[in-house]
């Protein structure tokens, strides 16, 4: 059924999205009007503010999400982040700020004036139409005739070819999920919003559904903003993520870098887990930051990751960074081969393991310092032999992993956030039990 | 009920002994339930029922007092259509122009509870059902002030030259068929608000998303799905009302009476039962073929 308008001639940078057929497998068409290179919309928020009554929901965000970026919105339930999507769509009116599309100021255009679509938290599929007509309900509306190549195109797109003639209630859920991003993306909007659009499947289908929005997103080069309260799932498919907390963002740039260079507590926290030290400044020279943490050794940092000034700061480090092992066994490791390193390279702490849980791929314990705070370690199981709970370690991590983090801070922010959130994905960062 | 009843009992596993007896004692609990009610519509229902039809197939020259036979004399319902035919049109064409009134004004009122109303909703929703607090009669009767010749309504009406100078509104169709709508309208809003309330909003949301204004979002997706409702509210308001008889009764004239008054008058007071039965048989089937005919063409059991 694909075959006439793959022979259809196509200026070049059409030719470029499509996919030849290989290897017999049957091609998914592209769909019929490749969006052009600026096919999505640069979105610009200024100063965006909504406010309930004397209740801020929404507390001055500025953002820009690039054209054709795949940006995610993250926070906890009741971060804001709902709103200001539904701000973007124009279903809510700004208190004050501005919505910029393409330099355009929409702020003040009715939803259906707006040129966005958004995928629904639970998909609101018209339930009086059928497939095809949900699908085709854009079009329609914008005085479209002809729909039928679009709307097959577009449900072949989501793999749910055939499917037009059944209503939604006869749908599964992950299939639903797939005809509400139809509907929405072949109006090819400026901007398509996502609001927690996988929060109701399941968690294999969850997953299957993060690299097919991923591909669909690569496939049709519109800009997409998603809405999630899980962060592992805005990390696997965002380009950019903005940790929303508040009504306010917190901090925003790609994956790895808010990750592993977290600027608050609070990300730190609520993104991944991590171990915060709070610890005294003792000298800033060339480019580290020593630190005394209490026991006998004192800590570096680069002065590049650290984030404060002041002379108390909380040094931050990922348990799946640090190394754990028995006295002795770290004792004669560092004077066999990185005895010369540890003063620069390495921080090292001592303690007793309290606890090893074995969670599959990894081992997590956690090891009680000199002052009687525990930190968490995660060890991939690469060999059977584990340290049993009492047994005294040493840990230990490259100066270069940690980060430091301003003091003022409350250590646990985001924690309750991200265990009430986080749906516990396959990561081990999620399957703590602090 | 009876389908968790079997999907329990079938989800059990397999077990010998006992099972069997079991099993056919939870069989007949759906039918055990279905009883009374069972029971209920056989006594007051099916036996008035052939009692009518039968009635209506007496020989038309019997009376109360000498008795009647049954002699299968169809003919009384030729005899029926062609004395009464006039009081069979009009009640049909004023219980529709009655529900049509009363879906018009009871569909606005619905859709402001159901989604304006805010925290006026259940002082809105009693204030609807309020007049059922009173006899039907009552409220009836009542219309025949409101309606009166030196009433306000009517002075209003001849002094900006609605009606002529002695023009009046009591004893006309048009008091019948206000009366008609006023008392059933409860009965077009209850069922209508509950479609509306029932609708999720996001879909409304998604429908503006969509490029729907305002009144497209309303014809393609609000309407559609209140369709339940104004099926059914127009039903529960054109089935009573083709039979009502109160309202012709009170506030209109023998030239106004619909087929419920001369039902009503053949049972009643010209006691010619055979021929009463007939008009109710009539009445009753038309009813039957016209509601049949009507939830077809609206097509909503594909909505439930």
């Amino acid at each position: 059924m694909t075959r006439p308008t793959e022979r259809v001639e196509r200026p070049g940078h059409a030719e470029s999205r499509r996919q030849p057929e290989r290897g017999g497998q049957p091609e998914r068409p592209a769909h019929a009007e490749p969006a052009g290179p600026g096919g999505g919309g640069v979105l610009d928020l200024v100063g965006l503010t909504k406010r309930f009554g004397a209740f801020t929901a929404v507390d001055g965000i500025d953002l820009t999400v690039p054209a054709g970026s795949f940006f995610a919105l993250l926070g906890p339930s009741g971060c804001g982040k709902t709103t200001t999507l539904r701000m973007i769509a124009g279903l809510e009116n700004p208190t004050s700020g501005q919505i910029l599309l393409d330099g355009a100021d929409v702020s003040s255009r009715k939803a259906h004036k707006r040129p966005v679509n958004t995928v629904f938290q639970n998909y609101a599929l018209f339930p009086h139409l059928s497939i095809f007509e949900n699908v085709a309900f854009g079009l329609r509306r914008r005085g479209i005739k002809k729909v039928d190549t679009q709307v097959e195109e577009m449900l072949e797109l989501v793999e749910l070819g055939g499917y037009g003639r059944r209503r939604p209630g006869q749908l599964s859920g992950g299939q639903q999920q797939r005809v509400a991003l139809a509907r929405a993306l072949i109006n090819r909007p400026q901007v398509l919003l996502l609001d927690e659009p996988l929060g109701a499947l399941d968690l294999k289908l969850r997953r299957q559904m993060q690299i097919e929005l991923k591909r669909i997103q690569t496939e049709v080069g519109i800009t997409f903003v998603h809405v999630t309260h899980d962060q592992e799932e805005a990390m696997t498919m965002a380009d950019t993520v903005a940790v929303m907390n508040q009504g306010r963002v917190d901090q925003l740039g790609e994956p790895e870098e808010l990750y592993d260079n977290p600027a608050s507590t609070y990300v730190a926290n609520f993104l991944g887990q991590s171990n915060l030290l709070r610890v005294r400044v003792r000298e800033r020279s060339g480019g580290d930051v020593v630190v005394d943490a209490g026991g006998p050794r004192l800590l570096r940092l680069p002065a590049a990751r650290c984030v404060s000034g002041s002379d108390e700061i909380f040094v931050g480090i990922r348990p799946e960074k640090v190394h754990i092992g028995t006295r002795s066994a770290v004792a004669s490791e560092v004077s066999g081969e990185v005895a010369g390193e540890v003063a620069d390279g390495m921080n090292q702490l001592d303690g007793v393991v309290t606890d090893a849980s074995f969670t599959g791929m990894s081992t997590q314990y956690l090891v009680r310092l000199a002052w009687g705070q525990e930190i968490t370690v995660f060890v991939q199981n690469l060999s059977g032999a584990r340290i049993r709970p009492g047994t005294e370690v040493t840990v230990s991590w490259e100066a270069g992993h940690s980060f430091g983090l301003d003091a003022a801070q409350d250590a646990h922010a985001g924690e309750r956030d991200q265990q009430a959130g986080s749906a516990p994905a396959g990561s081990e960062a999620v399957e703590t039990s602090t | 009920m009876s389908a968790t009843a079997e999907l329990t009992g079938a989800d059990r596993p397999p077990k010998r002994s006992g099972l069997e007896a079991g099993k056919a004692h939870r069989n007949y609990i759906p039918y055990l339930l279905l009883l009374p009610g069972l029971l209920w519509l056989a006594v007051f229902f099916a036996v008035p029922l052939i009692s009518l039809f039968s009635t209506s197939l007496y020989d038309p020259d019997g009376s109360l007092i000498e008795g009647y036979r049954m002699t299968w004399h169809f003919a009384n319902y030729v005899d029926a259509v062609q004395a009464y035919a006039p009081q069979f049109l009009r009640s049909f064409l004023y219980a529709g122009v009655a529900t049509a009134l009363a879906l018009l004004i009871g569909y606005p009122l619905a859709y402001t509870i159901a989604f304006k109303a805010g925290r006026w909703k259940n002082l809105l929703l009693v204030a609807v059902i309020a007049p059922f607090f009173a006899s039907f009669l009552v409220r009836t009767l009542a219309w025949t002030t409101i309606l009166a010749d030196n009433g306000l309504v009517v002075e209003t009406l001849r002094d900006i030259g609605v009606l002529g100078a002695n023009g009046r509104l009591l004893a006309t169709p048009v008091a019948v068929v206000t009366g008609l709508t006023y008392n059933f309208l409860p009965f077009v809003v209850l069922p209508l608000y509950a479609s509306l309330e029932k609708i999720d909003r996001r879909l409304i949301e998604a429908a503006a998303d969509l490029y729907s204004s305002s009144a497209v979002a309303f014809r393609r997706v609000t309407f559609p799905l209140s369709l339940p409702g104004v099926v059914a509210g127009t039903l529960l308001t054109f089935i009573p009302a083709a039979g009502d008889f109160i309202n012709a009764a009170l506030l209109g004239t023998p030239s106004t009476y619909m087929i419920g008054n001369v039902i009503e008058s053949q049972f009643l007071q010209v006691t010619d039962y055979p021929t009463a039965a007939a008009l109710s048989v009539l009445l009753m089937a038309s009813i039957v073929i016209l509601v049949a005919a009507y939830v077809r063409k609206s097509g909503t059991e594909e909505l439930v």
